[in-house]
C-alpha cells in the first residue's frame, strides 16, 4: 500500500479508499446492503441514485456518523474504526454535507478551524488565517475569513464547507448533492474547483441524482438502488438513458405536461414589497406577477432570494409592505392565512415537518388543521371528531396515503405519505389558486410522480399554480411560464418554450437583464 | 448511542420503564430512610398509613390535594401550549388576596351571590398575574420562565406588605394575618361532619371541564396545536397570539382558584404561609400527569398523599419530612426518562 | 438627595456592591457556560442551595475553606451530571429536568441538614473567609477576587481557545461540531457539569464568605436572577458581570435607603421587591436585542437532521 506521504504524481493510480461489503439497517429498513466501492487518487466518482437509494447513509458511514452493521471502510489501506468522525477526518476524509454544517453566528475562520486544534492549545490564529488564504487562492474559493456565515450567500457557504475539508488535509472529498442549491454558473465554478483538487491528487465522490451533471463531471459512475450497487460504468461508456434505467429500475413515465390554455388572471401582484426580516432570506422588492387559470408559473432561484417571502405572501403569513395584491378583481381588505384559505388558495408549504403538519398530532387532526372552524367539523364551539375522522379517511383513501390509520400520529409516516396528506388537504375543495413551495424535495420517485401529476391535473382543471423550486429541472419540466428570483426581485416572465438554461442561470445569479 | 423510535410498542415497552422508575424512586426512599437511621420498610408503611390509613388521614390527603389539583391544572394547561408558567405560586396568592379583599365584609351579599363572585374575581386577579408575562413573550420576546418565576417573589412581598399594612387584622395580636372571611364567603363542607369542603369538588369539576375544553372544542384544539407545532398552527390560520393569551388567562385563573379555595374553604383567612409551595408542586403534579387534566387529579392525590404521609411518618419515625420532596423530584426525573423509553430504544453505534 | 450622594460616595457601599455581586457573578458564569453550549439549566436555584450547604458543612466538619469550596464545586458538578445526562444524550425537556433538579437539590439539602444536625435550633457558625487587608472597597475576601478571576477566565476560554470555540459552536449548531469530528455530547455534558459546579461555588460564597452559617431560604431566588442576568448580558461574560454589578448596586442601595427617611415612609417590602422588579424590567428591555445561542434548548440527537 502507498503511504500518504507519496506525492500526487506517484499515487495517481493508487487506491485511496475502499468500502467493503457495507450493510446498514435502521429498524426494519435496510439502507445499505453489501455495498462495495473503490476510489483512486485523482478521480471523480459519482454515486448516482434516487432519493432514498441509500447514498447519503453510505457516505455517513464512510464519514463515521453511523457505524455499519457489517463491512469495513479502508482509507489509504488502513481500516477506519466505525462510528468515529474524528478518525475519518484524521485519515483524510472530508465531507460537504447537503445541509451545511456551519454555525451562522461564527466567522468563516472560526468555522474552518473548529475542532482542528487540541482544545488546550490557544493561539495559532495568524497561521490559520494565512493557511485559509493560501487554500482559497489555490483552489479558487474566494471568501473573507472574518465574515460571519450568516452574511454569506449559499454559494459562498459551500466554499467554506470545502475549505473546511481542505483545511483538514482531506485526501478524499465527499460532496452530497452539491449543486442542489447553486445556479448553473456557480455549479460550473464548483466543478472547476473540483478539477483543481483532483489535479492535486485528491479523490472526489460526488453524490447526485442528476444525470446530466454526473455525465459532465465524473470519471466513473456507481449506481445505487434500494441500498444496493446495481451497476458501475465508466462515463465514456454509458449514456443518460442507460443510467436512468439502472437508477429507477423500470422505465417510469414522467408526467408529461400538455400545452396550457391559460385563462383569466386569478391573482396579481403589482410591485409588491414585503417587510424585511419577516422571513429568512431576502424580502420581496417590487415584485409583479400574474397567476392565470390553467397555468403553472415556475419561480426559479437560489434559496434565500425571496422565495420564502413570496410564498409567505400567498400563504397569508405576510402582508405587502407596499404594492397591491389583487385576488380576482379586488384587493382583499385584510390578509391572513385564514383569509387566504377562504379565498380559495390551496397551500403546500416548504417545510412539511414543521409548517405543513404537527408531528405528534394524528392524521385526523392534521387533516382539519385549516378547516376545524368550518362545517361540518365545527358545531358552535365544539368539534365533531367523527366527521373529522371520516374526512381524514376519505383523504387517505383517495390519495393512497400509506399509514396505520387516521388515528396514528403523522410523525410515523414517510415524507412522501406526509406530503400526500398535505397535498390532499390543500387540494380539497378544488382551490382556484395553488401555491406549491418545493413540493417534491427529498421525496422518492413514486411520490414525486404522483404529486407532479396531481398538480398538472389541477392545472388542466383550471387552477392557477405558483410553483417554487430550487431545482431548475423541476421548474423546466412543469412550468408553463418561468420567472427567476434574485435578491427579492422577480425577472420578467419567460414562456417555457423560449427558456434557456444558460440565461435562467445568469438571472438566478443576479446577472440577467433586469427589465423590471 | 442513538435513540430509535419504536413504531408499535408492546405492553412490556409501555409499562416496563414506568415501573422501573417507580422502583427506582422507592429505592431512593429506602436509601434515605437508612441514611436517617430508620427501618426502610417501616418508614414506607408509616407513609402509606399516614396518607390513607384512617378516615382522618384520607380526608387530610383530599384536602391537601385540592389546591394541587388547581395548580396542577394551571401548569398542565399552560405547558400543553408551551407557555412556561412557573408563576402559579404568585397567581395563587393573587386569588387568595382577592378573596380576602372582597370577602371580609366589603360585599354584604348572600353566599349564593358572594361565592361565585369571589371565585371569578380571584380568577381575574390570577389571570392578570400571568397575562402580562404572556404578552411580553409575544410582543417583546421576553422569556416567561424567568419573568413568572421572579414575579413569585414580588407577589409574596406584596402580600406581606398588605398583611402588615391595610389588610392586617387588628385582632391578630401583631401577627401578619388578614381578618377572617364573613360566613357567607366561606365554602361549605361537602357533608355535615365531613372535614372536606366544596373546594375539592370544584377542583375535580374543573379538571373535567378543562379536559372537555381541550379535547372537544375549537379553542382547545388551538391550544394544543399551538403547543405541539407553533409554525404549523400559524400556517394553518390559527389565531396564535389570541390562543396563547387565552391559555394565560385560563392558567392564571385556575391557579388563583387554589388560593380562593384555600382561603374560603380551608383557612378562612390569609397568612404568608397559606401555600407551602403549591404553585411549584403543581409543576410536579402536571408533569406526573403527563399534562392530562384528568391525570392531574390522580397525580395531585398521589402527591398530596406522599406529603401527608411523610409528615405523619416524620413525627413518629424521625426521618425528616423533606423525604417527600426528594421522592417526588426523583419520581419526576425518573418518570420523564422512563416515558422516553416507552417510545424509543437506545442503540449503540 | 444628599443622603443618596453620601451613600454612593461611601467605601462601605462599594464594598457591599462587590460582596453582593460575587455569588451572582459565579453562578451567572455557570449558567452562561451551560447556555452557550445550548443547555438551559433551571437547576441553578437548587444547585446554589446545595453548594451553600455542602461548602458550609465541609468547613464545619473541619475542612479548610478552600477544600470546602472544592467540595461545593463537586456537589454542584454532581447535580450537573444528572442534569446533563438527562438533557444531553436523552434530550429530555430542559425546563422539566431543570425544575426537577432544583427541587431535588433543595430538598436533598434540607434533608441532609436535618439528618446531619437533628437537634440544633440555630445553625452553628464557622470561621469564614476574611477580607484581605486592602484599603476601602478593595477589602474583600479571596473568594470575591476568585469570582472576578473566574469571570475573566470564562471570557478568555470562550473567545480565545479552541475549547471555547467548540463550546460556542455547539450552542450555535451542534452539527457543525460533529462534522468536524467533535463530540457534541461530551462538550455539552462538560459545560453543564462545570457550569453547575460554578453555580454551587456561588452558593457556597454565601455560607463561606458573605455569612458564616447556613439558613434555609438563604439563596432566595438568586439563581433565577442569575438566569435573568445571562439574558441581560446577552450571553457575554463581560456584560453579564456588568449586569451583576449593576444589580448588586441597586440591592446595596435599597438596603441603605431603608435606613433613611424614605424607609420611614415606604414599607420595607417595597425595597425588597425592587431587585426582582428591576430584573424583570431588565429582561423586558434587553430581550429584543439579545442574540440567543441558536441551539439553546434544542436537544441534539446524533446524525439526525
Amino acid at each position: 500500500m502507498t503511504s500518504p506521504e507519496t506525492g500526487a504524481q506517484a499515487s495517481a493510480d493508487a487506491e485511496v479508499l475502499r468500502l467493503d461489503g457495507i450493510t446498514k439497517r435502521f429498524g426494519e429498513v435496510t439502507a445499505n446492503e453489501d455495498v462495495s466501492l473503490t476510489l483512486r487518487a485523482g478521480e471523480i466518482v459519482a454515486l448516482l441514485g434516487e432519493n432514498g437509494a441509500g447514498k447519503t447513509t453510505l457516505m455517513n458511514i464512510l464519514f463515521g456518523h453511523y457505524a455499519a452493521d457489517a463491512g469495513e471502510v479502508r482509507v489509504m489501506g488502513r481500516r477506519l474504526p466505525p462510528g468515529q468522525p474524528r478518525a475519518a477526518i484524521e485519515a483524510g476524509v472530508g465531507m460537504v454535507h447537503q445541509h451545511f454544517t456551519l454555525a451562522d453566528a461564527l466567522t468563516v475562520q472560526e468555522n474552518v478551524t473548529l475542532g482542528t486544534r487540541p482544545w488546550w492549545r490557544p493561539g495559532g490564529r495568524a497561521a490559520a488565517r494565512a493557511r485559509i488564504e493560501d487554500l482559497a487562492r489555490d483552489y479558487g474559493l474566494q471568501v473573507d475569513p472574518d465574515a460571519a456565515i450568516a452574511d454569506l450567500t449559499v454559494g459562498q457557504r459551500q466554499r467554506v464547507e470545502i475549505l473546511k475539508a481542505l483545511y483538514g488535509d482531506a485526501r478524499v472529498l465527499i460532496l452530497d448533492e452539491p449543486t442542489a442549491v447553486l445556479t448553473p454558473q456557480e455549479a460550473r465554478a464548483l466543478f472547476d474547483t473540483l478539477r483543481r483538487a483532483t489535479a492535486r491528487g485528491l479523490a472526489v465522490i460526488l453524490i447526485s441524482h442528476k444525470l446530466h451533471e454526473v455525465m459532465a463531471t465524473a470519471d466513473r459512475i456507481v449506481v445505487l438502488r434500494h441500498g444496493r450497487v446495481v451497476g458501475e460504468r465508466a462515463t465514456a461508456a454509458t449514456d443518460p438513458a442507460d443510467l436512468a434505467r439502472l437508477m429507477v429500475g423500470a422505465d417510469i413515465a414522467e408526467p408529461k405536461a400538455m400545452p396550457a390554455e391559460p385563462g383569466e388572471v386569478l391573482l396579481r401582484l403589482d410591485a409588491v414589497s414585503t417587510p424585511p426580516g419577516a422571513t429568512q432570506g431576502a424580502a420581496l422588492d417590487r415584485a409583479s406577477l400574474d397567476l392565470r387559470a390553467g397555468q403553472i408559473k415556475g419561480i426559479a432561484g437560489v434559496s434565500g432570494n425571496g422565495q420564502s417571502a413570496l410564498a409567505g405572501l400567498l400563504e397569508g403569513l405576510i402582508r405587502p409592505a407596499s404594492g397591491t395584491l389583487t385576488l380576482g378583481n379586488a384587493a382583499p381588505a385584510d390578509w391572513s392565512p385564514r383569509i387566504a384559505v377562504a379565498a380559495g388558495i390551496g397551500r403546500i408549504p416548504e417545510d412539511r415537518h414543521h409548517t405543513g403538519t404537527i408531528a405528534d398530532f394524528t392524521l385526523t387532526e392534521n387533516a382539519i388543521l385549516e378547516t376545524y372552524r368550518d362545517a361540518p367539523f365545527a358545531r358552535g364551539p365544539l368539534i365533531d371528531w367523527s366527521a373529522a375522522r371520516a374526512h381524514a379517511e376519505d383523504l387517505i383513501e383517495a390519495n393512497d396515503v400509506r399509514c396505520p390509520g387516521p388515528d396514528a400520529a403523522i410523525r410515523l409516516l414517510s415524507g412522501g405519505n406526509m406530503q400526500k396528506l398535505i397535498l390532499a388537504r390543500a387540494l380539497h375543495g378544488a382551490p382556484r389558486i395553488i401555491l406549491a413551495n418545493q413540493p417534491v424535495r427529498g421525496l422518492d420517485i413514486g411520490a414525486v410522480t404522483y404529486l407532479q401529476s396531481r398538480l398538472l391535473a389541477a392545472r388542466d382543471a383550471g387552477a392557477a399554480i405558483l410553483l417554487i423550486s430550487e431545482d431548475l429541472d423541476e421548474i423546466l419540466a412543469l412550468s408553463d411560464v418561468i420567472h427567476t428570483i434574485h435578491a427579492g426581485r422577480l425577472s420578467p416572465p419567460v414562456p417555457r418554450e423560449r427558456a434557456e438554461v444558460e440565461a435562467l442561470g445568469l438571472a438566478m445569479a443576479g446577472g440577467g437583464a433586469d427589465a423590471a | 448511542m442513538r435513540l430509535e423510535a419504536i413504531a408499535r410498542p408492546g405492553p412490556a415497552r409501555t409499562f416496563g420503564p414506568p415501573l422501573i422508575a417507580l422502583g427506582a424512586t422507592l429505592g431512593v426512599g429506602m436509601a434515605l430512610a437508612l441514611i436517617a437511621g430508620a427501618a426502610p420498610l417501616a418508614v414506607f408503611g408509616q407513609i402509606v398509613t399516614g396518607a390513607v390509613g384512617s378516615r382522618f388521614a384520607l380526608l387530610e390527603t383530599l384536602n391537601r390535594a385540592t389546591p394541587l389539583i388547581f395548580t396542577g391544572l394551571a401548569v398542565a394547561v399552560a405547558f400543553r401550549a408551551k407557555l412556561w408558567n412557573i408563576g402559579a405560586e404568585a397567581q395563587l396568592y393573587a386569588g387568595a388576596l382577592m378573596t380576602v379583599v372582597l370577602g371580609t365584609g366589603a360585599l354584604g351579599w348572600p353566599a349564593w351571590a358572594l361565592l361565585p363572585t369571589l371565585a371569578l374575581a380571584s380568577m381575574l386577579a390570577g389571570a392578570l398575574c400571568l397575562v402580562w408575562a404572556a404578552w411580553a413573550k409575544l410582543r417583546l420576546g421576553v422569556d416567561e420562565v424567568v419573568t413568572t418565576l421572579l414575579f413569585n417573589f414580588v407577589m409574596l412581598l406584596f402580600v406581606s406588605m398588605l398583611l402588615e399594612g391595610p389588610l392586617k387584622d387588628p385582632m391578630g395580636m401583631g401577627w401578619p394575618k388578614s381578618e377572617r372571611l364573613v360566613a357567607e364567603a366561606r365554602l361549605p363542607r361537602i357533608a355535615e361532619g365531613l372535614r372536606l369542603h366544596w373546594g375539592f369538588a370544584l377542583a375535580v369539576i374543573s379538571a373535567g371541564l378543562v379536559w372537555l375544553v381541550q379535547s372537544r372544542t375549537t379553542w382547545g384544539f388551538e391550544m394544543r396545536a399551538v403547543g405541539a407545532g407553533l409554525p404549523a398552527a400559524r400556517f394553518a390560520g390559527m389565531p396564535v397570539n389570541a390562543t396563547i393569551l387565552r391559555v394565560a388567562l385560563l392558567s392564571g385563573g385556575l391557579a388563583a382558584l387554589a388560593g380562593f379555595s384555600e382561603v374560603s374553604g380551608a383557612k378562612g383567612s390569609l397568612t404568608l404561609d397559606l401555600s407551602p409551595g403549591y404553585g411549584y408542586t403543581g409543576i410536579i403534579v402536571a408533569m406526573l400527569a403527563l399534562l392530562h387534566p384528568l391525570g392531574v387529579v390522580i397525580a395531585a392525590l398521589f402527591v398530596a398523599g406522599v406529603f401527608v404521609g411523610a409528615d405523619a411518618m416524620s413525627r413518629t419515625a424521625g426521618v425528616p419530612s423533606y423525604v417527600a420532596d426528594i421522592l417526588l423530584a426523583t419520581a419526576l426525573l425518573t418518570m420523564v426518562l422512563a416515558l422516553l423509553f416507552t417510545r424509543f430504544r437506545v442503540r449503540r453505534e | 438627595m444628599t443622603e443618596l450622594f453620601e451613600i454612593l460616595l461611601s467605601a462601605s457601599f462599594w464594598a457591599a456592591v462587590l460582596r453582593i455581586a460575587s455569588p451572582l457573578i459565579l453562578a451567572t458564569m455557570g449558567e452562561l457556560i451551560c447556555e452557550r453550549a445550548g443547555v438551559l439549566n433551571l437547576g441553578i436555584e437548587g444547585i446554589m442551595v446545595a453548594g451553600a450547604f455542602a461548602g458550609w458543612i465541609a468547613a464545619y466538619a473541619g475542612l479548610p475553606l478552600w477544600p470546602a469550596v472544592v467540595v461545593a464545586f463537586l456537589t454542584g458538578a454532581g447535580f450537573g451530571l444528572i442534569h446533563g445526562a438527562l438533557t444531553v444524550p436523552f434530550g429530555l425537556s430542559q425546563h422539566v429536568v431543570g425544575l426537577g433538579i432544583t427541587l431535588l437539590a433543595t430538598s436533598a439539602t434540607y434533608f441532609a441538614y436535618r439528618v446531619a444536625l437533628p437537634e440544633v435550633s440555630s445553625p452553628p457558625r464557622i470561621e469564614p473567609f476574611q477580607p484581605l487587608d486592602l484599603p476601602g472597597a478593595l477589602a474583600q475576601t479571596p473568594l470575591t477576587y476568585a469570582a472576578f478571576a473566574i469571570a475573566g477566565l470564562t471570557a478568555l476560554v470562550l473567545y480565545r481557545t479552541p475549547l471555547g470555540l467548540s463550546l460556542r459552536a455547539v450552542g450555535e449548531n451542534p452539527a457543525a461540531v460533529e462534522a468536524q469530528g467533535g463530540n457534541v455530547t461530551a462538550l455539552r455534558m462538560g459545560a453543564v457539569i462545570a457550569g453547575s459546579g460554578l453555580m454551587a461555588v456561588g452558593g457556597a460564597f454565601l455560607t463561606l464568605s458573605a455569612f458564616n452559617s447556613f439558613f434555609f431560604e438563604m439563596v432566595n431566588g438568586r439563581g433565577w436572577i442569575c438566569i435573568a442576568l445571562v439574558v441581560f448580558g446577552a450571553w457575554r461574560p463581560g456584560k453579564a458581570v456588568l449586569g451583576a454589578l449593576l444589580f448588586a448596586a441597586f440591592d446595596a442601595l435599597q438596603i441603605r435607603l431603608q435606613q433613611t427617611d424614605l424607609g420611614a415612609v415606604l414599607p420595607y417590602q417595597v425595597f425588597l421587591m425592587t431587585p426582582y422588579i428591576l430584573s424583570i424590567l431588565a429582561l423586558v428591555a434587553m430581550s429584543r436585542s439579545a442574540r440567543v445561542p441558536a441551539a439553546l434548548m434544542v436537544p441534539y440527537r446524533k446524525g439526525t437532521r
